[in-house]
């Protein structure tokens, strides 16, 4: 057979690699920056009391970026130079592939340019409005079109296990983004969610999962399945078990979202639904973890002088540790100490840190001595590298379970005669105070280890000489008619054709995500309507579009769960009716501060009007950020008409024509809430204060909204428990 | 697009049956996998375990690396 003449693109793999751990060391700064304003919060105010520093803003950042800039690139760089080689063809359109770059990087700079600065959507790691979705779908396209058309011009006739899982990847995270983003933009920089609730909560944790498990973790899997056998110079070791973890994986992931729920407003049954296929997710994970370790069988003597083994060793050991531990945590049980707290920060960590990370700094060290035709600069420094990186794990891992632990048991104590042991919230933050201080400590450790990592690989780069086209022969086989002995096996024939095969797996991936999607759809009928909550007034949307600005869903929930201690220290649960009008809903899932669903008519409106500004003068011992910046800065009513009109779209009933009124409604608002706040000031600040003045130029100032939305958050339901003293549920169907 | 199909669905009876239908899809078609697996031929199991290796190219360069 003739015998062809091609060369691989090595350009592109450069480009990302170099994306990869420049947004990697920006993405881990930045993390680092929030672990530290949680260690060190009383220097952050008073040094960097910035608002687009606080804690609120830039936690999306880290999490996006590390996500998204640091992971995606590693992703691209993977794939970019496993799928040539696997199909012995370049790169259909090199054209696409620098469009992909390119435009993947421009996305990362919007983010950095939005997120800072509050304009956000709030869906956890989803956060970027809608424009940038839209950027985001279309280079998602031209990489899956790329890959696609390479995959067509190959010049081997099987799909080697990587490339299904790279398949796999592509199409679930085009569902998964285009159904979590379907949203209605107001301006240029605000939309809102379709969904609303309990909808918009199942659909962003349906996303938020399997962004987890379609992001992080297959297209990793995919790029396991090749460089662990390359750097252990053996094939991997069981093919069958490789066929039997992507499909049993991809068919399980996709229905575990609403593990992230549980005790929540969720249907029962959905819930259910998550702990079963989340339990059963423990079966493929953990045979992939095996299939991989087991590759390096008859070789670990390797493993203790090539670093880049030891990095994939431990990459799959964390593996196997955080696949372990989420069926665990989607317990009801287990998931009752571990939500809101620490525990989750932990757990993901051990996955993004380890899995992602360790890889990632493997494949990189395996990659640049290719690239660049030479030896790696250092191997001592790569090997100081792993031990600061693994030892950086540990001490961000062990002291947030320590966190964890200690702040949910803290929660759930009662004393003797039945009250809470510890009935401040603060108390139970100020305890993990030491706990925040090694967690930073690991995570500079880990970020100073991957500083190293790209010294090496410059220096490496600088040493070598660079191979932008590497040559390679080999005979077009895609077509070949070679006699094959033994019976055909059926997998075989979807492995060789690759439109089939996008099919299968799309239909296997949609029956887990439709089982999901259509109970959203007609949630209608699940959500009890409750006859006295209705839409928010003006100013409180304006408020509540405030509070998704600040990001205060990073640190504060909505969502009291139906637990004898949630509901001793905060009041009556939360009902899935009392979220119907809630685009986009705010349940969080952290809680470094208190849940708020009960918040309104708590305190006086004064009490938020000094909290807000010096919080820790009104709780002593607060780590929440001081939002000065909120009492100067002035509420920007010229979008609340179109705010009015796009929630009538949306379904949440005001009047016809109320856009009209709303902002005279919204001042009208504005000014009791100012005129209580300066009623309320000492004396000695009033004697010689223009009270009227003061009024008319506080009614105008961003926090005053957010006062009246804080007021408003679970009263609905109060005024109701007086009217009617039971529970007055009603189904309106 | 979305209220269209919500109107259509909100009609159907027993829509918990969904979740146990494709349980059912799930194991019938993982157990059929299994099958096919366990009867694949060992020759057809190296050639494709083998895949990352036939590189000739780059197994000369990696010499000049270890």
């Amino acid at each position: 057979m003739e015998v062809q003449k091609f060369s691989y693109d090595n350009t592109i793999v450069r480009n990302f690699a170099y994306a990869t751990v420049i947004w990697g060391i920006i993405g881990m700064l930045v993390g680092l920056t929030a672990a530290l304003q949680l260690a060190f919060p009383e220097f952050f105010n008073e040094y960097l009391g910035f608002s687009f520093l606080s804690f609120g803003r830039i936690r999306p950042l880290h999490t996006n970026a590390v996500i998204f800039a640091f992971v995606g690139n590693g992703i691209f760089m993977g794939v970019y130079y496993s799928l040539q080689r696997l199909l012995k063809t370049r790169m259909w359109s090199d054209k696409l592939s620098n469009i992909n770059f390119w435009g993947w990087q421009f996305i990362i700079v919007c983010a950095v340019l939005t997120l800072p600065f509050g304009i956000t959507t709030s869906k956890e790691y989803a956060e970027l409005e809608w424009w940038i979705d839209i950027l985001i779908a279309v280079m998602w396209v031209v990489w899956g079109l790329n890959m696609f058309m390479t995959i067509l011009n190959r010049r081997v006739k099987h799909m080697y296990v990587a490339i299904w899982f790279y398949i796999a990847t592509f199409v679930t995270v085009a569902i998964l983004h285009i159904f979590n983003s379907f949203e209605l933009p107001v301006s240029f920089f605000k939309s809102y969610s379709w969904y609303a609730g309990v909808q918009d909560a199942l659909v962003q944790w349906w996303y938020g999962h399997n962004a987890v498990a379609f992001f992080l973790t297959t297209p990793y899997l995919g790029l396991m399945y090749y460089f662990v056998p390359k750097a252990a110079n053996r094939p991997v070791y069981s093919y069958r078990l490789s066929i039997i973890h992507f499909w049993a994986l991809i068919f399980l992931y996709i229905w575990a979202g609403p593990h992230h729920l549980l005790y929540t407003s969720l249907p029962d049954w959905a819930q259910s639904l998550g702990v079963v296929f989340s339990v059963m997710l423990i079966a493929p994970s953990w045979g992939g973890m095996l299939n991989g370790l087991l590759t390096l069988r008859g070789a670990w003597d390797r493993v203790r002088d090539d670093v880049m083994l030891k990095f994939m060793v431990v990459a799959l050991t964390c593996y196997g540790m955080a696949t372990f531990e989420g069926p665990l945590l989607s317990l009801k049980m287990v998931n009752t100490l571990s939500h809101f707290t620490d525990w989750t920060v932990a757990h993901v960590h051990v996955g993004g840190l380890g899995w992602n990370g360790m890889l990632t700094f493997g494949m990189l060290y395996w990659l640049f001595p290719r690239l660049f035709r030479v030896k790696l600069y250092s191997k001592k420094m790569a090997n100081q590298h792993f031990w600061i990186a693994t030892l950086g794990i540990i001490l961000y891992a062990v002291p947030m379970y320590i966190a964890g632990f200690v702040q949910g048991l803290m929660w759930q104590e009662f004393n003797a005669d039945g009250t809470l042991a510890n009935p401040e919230f603060l108390k139970t933050v100020t305890a993990l105070e030491p706990y925040y201080i090694l967690r930073s400590l690991g995570g500079l450790l880990f970020i100073t280890g991957t500083v190293m990592m790209f010294y090496n690989l410059i220096k490496t780069a600088k040493s070598g000489n660079f191979l932008a086209n590497e040559e390679a022969e080999a005979p077009n086989m895609r077509d070949a008619n070679v006699k094959e002995t033994g019976k055909h096996f059926w997998h075989r024939a979807i492995e060789k054709k690759p439109a089939r095969f996008m099919i299968v797996s799309l239909i296997v991936v949609a029956i887990g995500g439709l089982v999901e999607i259509i109970p959203t759809m007609i949630v209608d009928s699940n959500v009890p309507t409750i006859a006295s909550v209705k839409p928010y007034t003006p100013l409180e949307l304006e408020g509540r579009d405030l509070y998704v600005k600040e990001g205060c869903y990073n640190c504060h929930s909505q969502m009291i769960r139906p637990l004898r201690f949630e509901t001793a220290r905060y009041g009556e649960y939360s009902k899935s009716g009392e979220f119907v009008y809630d685009h986009p809903f705010q349940w969080g899932s952290k809680r470094t501060g208190p849940d708020l669903a009960r918040e309104g008519g708590k305190r006086n409106n004064s009490w938020h009007y000094d909290h807000m500004i010096r919080p820790k003068d009104i709780s002593p011992g607060s780590i929440m950020p001081a939002y000065s910046w909120m009492a100067e800065n002035d509420l920007d009513l010229s979008y609340l008409p179109a705010k009015i009109r796009a929630m009538q779209t949306l379904g949440v009933p005001y009047e016809e024509g109320y856009d009209k009124l709303a902002t005279e409604d919204a001042i009208k608002q504005a000014r009791e809430i100012a005129t209580d706040i300066v009623n309320n000031f000492p004396e000695e600040v009033t004697k010689n204060l223009d009270i009227n003045a003061k009024i008319e130029e506080m009614k105008s100032k961003e926090i005053i909204a957010l006062i009246a939305y804080l007021q408003r958050l679970g009263v609905d339901i109060k005024g109701e428990a007086k009217e009617a003293d039971t529970s007055n549920e009603t189904e309106e169907n | 697009m979305l209220r269209y199909i919500k109107h259509n669905l909100t009609g159907i009876e027993d829509v918990a049956i969904y979740p146990i239908f494709s349980l059912l899809i799930f194991f019938i078609f993982f157990f059929v996998v299994i099958a096919f697996v366990v009867r694949m031929k060992k020759p057809e199991i190296d050639m494709l375990s083998a895949i990352p290796f036939d590189d000739a190219v780059e197994e000369e360069t990696k010499h000049n690396l270890d």
